[in-house]
Formats: structure tokens, sequence, C-alpha cells
């Protein structure tokens, strides 16, 4: 029997899970290292899925690679080196595990953006102002959404660009999946509570992807949500955890005051922690937003500055599900590109 | 018939060929920073003189860009200095400074006229 080559994959979301279908497909030996108890990653967080609302959870299952000898999963491993010897990778974590591999696939995904460093929108001190991942929380548990002390919020006002496009957090690019998620919540609100208002704060709205349009009209047709053109300066508590919002309706060119039960601050993607790490031992290299780099961004997207290397999914950049499984698989063919070529 | 001027009102188009970049220019040697402004509004919504009179800080940023500056000279006398227009800016622009310097650079175009 022909020696397998074997490849390691760091991360077991769904864009991680993505390409070891495709690569156990293709009869190569897949290890997937998930540093989390469970596979699936960020998306075990969500509920619905922008544009359709359709169930993330029909994603998970879908992606959950089917038991296969030349698969191998392992949970709580905690990748922070890897390095090249003899021609192979050797991947190390905190304990004694260590994996050997051919390739190596990163698909390290993304962190969300701690919202309690933008102090002045109140994350962590206000109750009554939470993360759009917070929304998520709720609305997978099938609960509606209710102000702290419980009760049917009368107006609810949702940020956009919170950690993203922001020189003072560090984060300038767009987490670009934002403002969608924002329209979607947005009408998921008025679901929950349809005599309830609801406003969108932005200061550009990015509907860039196939449908997103339709779901921004549908969210001003059938949800009567309103959109205001203007970026929140600060959040502040009355009496009865009420908030009051300043912001400027620049359309109208005048400050605006709003009082509002609920605040929902929609949270950017920053890269992971570990990816530093991760970058020691070898020729990977960080972009200027501290996600992998690819070895060019057009023809080589899933090709990280270290050969042998490849990149899956929302460590390159801020990803929707789809985008980042359609990554997961043009990794893991050009996994098998260079495999065999390295054969010849 | 000069007492039927009304009849003849001024276009209300935007002339781009009469763009009076004095200043802008002025402004932008010294704090490159304002070329980034989005005109999100977060320094209108945060003024402390925005909230008391009609100053509009944002708008004063646009009016520079757009090279009208008659209408700047009186608007910038009504900022307060506090300065937290600079400190919520997303795009890390010092505003405070932008008013400062537009305030300066009037006050030159004005010297040079009396000279």
């Amino acid at each position: 029997m022909i020696d397998k080559k074997h490849i390691a994959i760091i991360g077991g979301g769904i864009a991680g899970q993505e390409a070891a279908s495709v690569l156990t497909g293709l009869g190569y030996k897949v290890t997937i290292l998930e540093k989390n108890e469970r596979m699936g990653g960020m998306l075990n967080k969500w509920s619905k899925l922008f544009p359709d609302f359709s169930s993330s959870q029909l994603v998970l299952d879908a992606v959950k690679v089917a038991t296969d000898k030349n698969l191998n999963v392992i949970c709580n491993a905690d990748i922070f080196s890897v390095q090249k010897e003899n021609g192979r990778f050797k991947l190390s974590d905190n304990s004694s595990l260590d994996v050997y591999a051919d390739a190596v696939i990163m698909s390290t995904g993304y962190n969300l953006f701690d919202a309690t460093l933008k102090e002045e929108y109140g994350y962590g001190v206000f109750e009554n102002v939470i993360t759009s991942a917070d929304f998520e929380k709720v609305h997978k548990s099938g609960e509606k959404l209710t102000t702290a002390d419980g009760k049917a919020p009368r107006r609810v006002a949702f940020i956009h660009c919170v950690g993203s496009r922001d020189a003072k957090t560090g984060n300038t690019y767009c987490s670009k999946v934002c403002c969608i998620t924002g329209v979607k919540q947005a009408i998921e609100v008025t679901q929950m509570w349809p005599e309830c208002e609801v406003f969108n704060f932005y200061m550009d709205l990015r509907l860039y992807g196939s449908k997103y349009d339709a779901l921004y009209l549908e969210a001003q047709k059938h949800h009567k949500i309103q959109f205001i053109r203007g970026r929140l300066s600060e959040v502040s508590e009355r009496q009865g955890k009420e908030l009051q919002l300043k912001a400027e309706d620049t359309l109208q060119g005048r400050p605006l005051r709003m009082k509002t039960d609920i605040v929902v601050l929609l949270i950017g993607m920053e890269a992971c922690k570990q990816n530093e790490d991760l970058c020691r031992d070898n020729a990977l290299e960080l972009d200027e937003n501290r996600f992998f780099k690819s070895k060019n961004i057009y023809n080589h997207r899933n090709s990280s500055t270290q050969s042998g290397v490849f990149l899956a999914g929302s460590c390159i950049c801020p990803m929707s599900v789809n985008e980042s499984l359609e990554s997961a698989r043009s990794a893991a063919m050009l996994v098998d590109k260079s495999l065999k070529v390295q054969e010849r | 018939m000069s007492q039927f001027d009304f009849l003849q009102p001024k276009s209300r188009q935007i002339e781009i060929e009469q763009f009076d970049d004095r200043i802008l220019t002025y402004v932008l040697e010294r704090e490159q920073s304002f070329l980034t402004c989005i005109s999100c509004g977060g320094c209108t919504a945060t003024c402390s003189a925005g909230n008391l009179t009609s100053f509009n800080v944002r708008k004063i940023g646009l009016s520079l860009r757009r090279g009208n500056i008659n209408d700047l000279s009186d608007e910038v006398q009504k900022c307060m200095f506090c300065g937290k227009c600079t400190l919520v800016c997303p795009r890390d622009i010092n505003i405070r400074n932008v008013v400062l310097l537009i305030k300066k650079g009037i006050a030159q175009l004005e010297t040079e006229k009396t000279l």
C-alpha cells in the first residue's frame, strides 16, 4: 500500500471541517486539531444565517465530517508551534502532543471584538447594552429579547461598526459581515416584537453580498426599520435603566438624542491572538490587520508565506459562512495540487 | 432694473470651477489626518458647542473641503476647543487642530488682503 500523505488542519470550525472532507474524499489522511472541547467553532454561537434565515445548525450538520478511517479529530489541542523538520511539519501544543504532517491548513478563524474596550458605549456597565453575539444567544435559546428586567422593548437601536473601521480600537478595516447581520437582527427583533421600533445607526451600509440588498429592502418595506446615517458618540443610562444615545443625523445635519430600551452593538471580527504564536517558528507572516498574510491576494489567497502551509476561511480576513466554505474548498484543492507536484 | 434683481436668482448649483482651496491647502499642509474624514458625524454628536448653538463641526470640515470659505469664518468662532470631537473620531483626525488651523488660515488671508 502506498504511503498516504498526511495533512494537519488547525481549527475545527466550518472551514477546517469542509477542507477535511474534501481531502479525505481525495484519499488523504487528515488530522483536525481543535482547541475547544467541541467542533464547529464560532458558528455554534449563531442562530440564524443571513440572508435567508436558515438555521446555522443546518450548515454545522452539513460540514460535519463523516467518520472515515483516514480522519482523526483531536479536540482540546491548542497548537502553539508549527515547525518544519526534515521536509515535514511538526505541530505541538502545550502538553506533550506532537503531530507530523506533509502539509498544514490554517483554519483558525476569528475572535469577536471585545466591546468593553469601546467604553463610551457602556457594554458591561449598562445591562441593556448587548452585542450581536449576545443577541444570537437569546435568539438561539428560543426566548424573546427583553430588557434586563424582563420587559418587552419598545425601542431597540443597532449600532454598526463597533470595533471595525475605528482607528481608536486599532481596527481600521471593515469586518464586512456586521452590516448585513444588523439588518438581519433588526428584522428578527420586529418578528419577536411587532410593535417595537427599530433603528440602525450606520456610517456606510456595506451590503456587499448576493441577496443582501433584498434583505435591506425587506427591512424597509415590511418591517419599517429606520436607518440613520450617523456614528454614535456615546450611550448613557437614565432612570429605570433606560438608555440615551447621542449621534448626529448626518443627513439632516443635526445632533440627535434618542431614548431606547436596548442597544445592540454589531461587533466586528478580529484575528485570533494565537496567530502570532503560530508564526513564530516558520515563515508565516501576519498582514497589517493581524490576519494571516496570503502569498498574494488574487491568485494565491489560500497560500501562506510559508510553502506547505495553506490558509482557509476567516483567518485570512473577515468572511461570511459561504465565503468561508468556498475558501476552505479551494485551500483543500491547493493542498492536493501541491502534494502531487511534490511527488513528481 | 437693479431693484428687480430678485428676478435673477443666483444658480443653486455648486460651481466646482470656483472652488477656493486656499484654506484647505493651508490646513492639509499642517494637519494631514483631515484627508481621511468620512463624515460619520461622531464629532457633531459629542460636540459641546453643538449642543447649545447651531455649530456643526462635521459641516465645518465639509465646507472646508468644498471650498465654501465664506461660511467658515463666522462658524468657527462658535467652537469651544474642548477637544471631544478628536476623542471620538474613528479616523483619528485631530479635529480640534483642524478648527484651530481654519481660524489661523482665515486670519492669514485677512492679513494678506490688508497688506
